[in-house]
């Protein structure tokens, strides 16, 4: 691992926020010239600290108005392969996010949708007709909110 | 509202978020104008809230990640906002949400292994006020991540 500073951790905090600032302007910021700032974003990008960017989109007025949380537990394990089920979910395209997991669920899903009537369409004909899918527990989603996280601690 | 031509740019910046403005527009077959003043009009609108890092905590050294599903005890009336207000205080939790179904609130929590886990788990998750029940689920691999929308 490597050694990170406080301005690092700013750095990460203010990038989280918004990626598309530019290193002079995060430079004057924490009182760092620019190609200091752009080689510290480089490091953290080739550490694999930064991954990636993503566009952050108001669901609900693009007319996805509900958002569920399936947990999935497979019907039959060791006979259905993970492989063809993680194919399977993750080609839906209103299935947003995927993850194995371990505890009550096998899996744990984040599947948007523009109505209930529309939720019940994805449920019914994409995911409960999945290789291997069983029991499925929906909780719909009302609130979110993503914390800054144990940066600089 | 919006048209194809919008539509057709949230497609290809959704798919790529680190595309520059004029990579972009040329991806759609625009003019860099034309898409920087419809860019401009969905920020506007609030349809475009912007473009994030995506934050990679296990090569901070966070190697676990846990979902915390919280059933509260709803006959205290102001049970989720006293829970929602110190859980936000935990340092470790990176996400809340809260639902409508057999879980009220979901805590996201990353640890550097599974004894500062255990530790953060005893003395700041069990101490938050107004828990009736909860479950834990333990990542073990993210299958699909990019979050986007089927537009």
């Amino acid at each position: 691992m490597i050694d990170l500073d406080d301005i690092d951790h700013q750095l990460i905090r203010s990038l989280a926020r918004d990626a598309t600032q530019s290193a002079s302007a995060l430079g004057r910021r924490y009182g760092l010239s620019q190609p200091a700032t752009w080689r510290r974003i480089r490091r953290l990008e080739e550490e694999g600290i930064l991954r990636g960017r993503r566009l952050r989109l108001n669901a609900e007025s693009l007319g996805f108005g509900v958002t569920v949380f399936l947990g999935i537990k497979l019907a039959t394990k060791g006979r259905v392969s993970l492989e063809d089920f993680e194919r399977a979910v993750a080609a839906i395209p209103e299935v947003q996010t995927v993850e194995h997991v371990l505890g009550l669920y096998d899996y744990r899903l984040r599947v948007v949708a523009r109505d209930l009537p529309d939720f019940e369409r994805v449920l019914r004909r994409r995911i409960m007709t999945l290789p291997g899918a069983g029991e499925v527990e929906a909780n719909v989603l009302l609130s979110e909110e993503r914390l800054p996280g144990p940066l600089g601690l | 509202m919006l048209d194809d031509m919008d539509r057709r740019l949230l497609r290809y910046w959704q798919a790529e978020p680190s595309l520059s403005p004029g990579e972009l527009a040329e991806r759609c077959g625009m003019t860099p104008g034309k898409a920087a003043r419809r860019i401009a009009k969905m920020e506007d609108d609030g349809i475009v809230q912007g473009v994030s890092a995506v934050v990679n905590w296990a090569a901070l050294g966070y190697a676990v990640e846990v979902s915390l599903r919280v059933t509260l005890d709803k006959t205290q009336s102001n049970a989720f906002d006293a829970f929602l207000a110190e859980a936000r205080q935990v340092p470790e939790v990176i996400e809340v949400q809260t639902f409508l179904g057999r879980v009220d609130v979901r805590l996201s929590i990353i640890a550097r292994d599974m004894a500062h886990y255990q530790q953060i788990y005893r003395s700041r998750i069990l101490t938050l006020p107004h828990i009736a029940d909860i479950e834990a689920l333990m990542q073990v691999a993210r299958i699909k991540s990019e979050q986007t929308l089927p537009i």
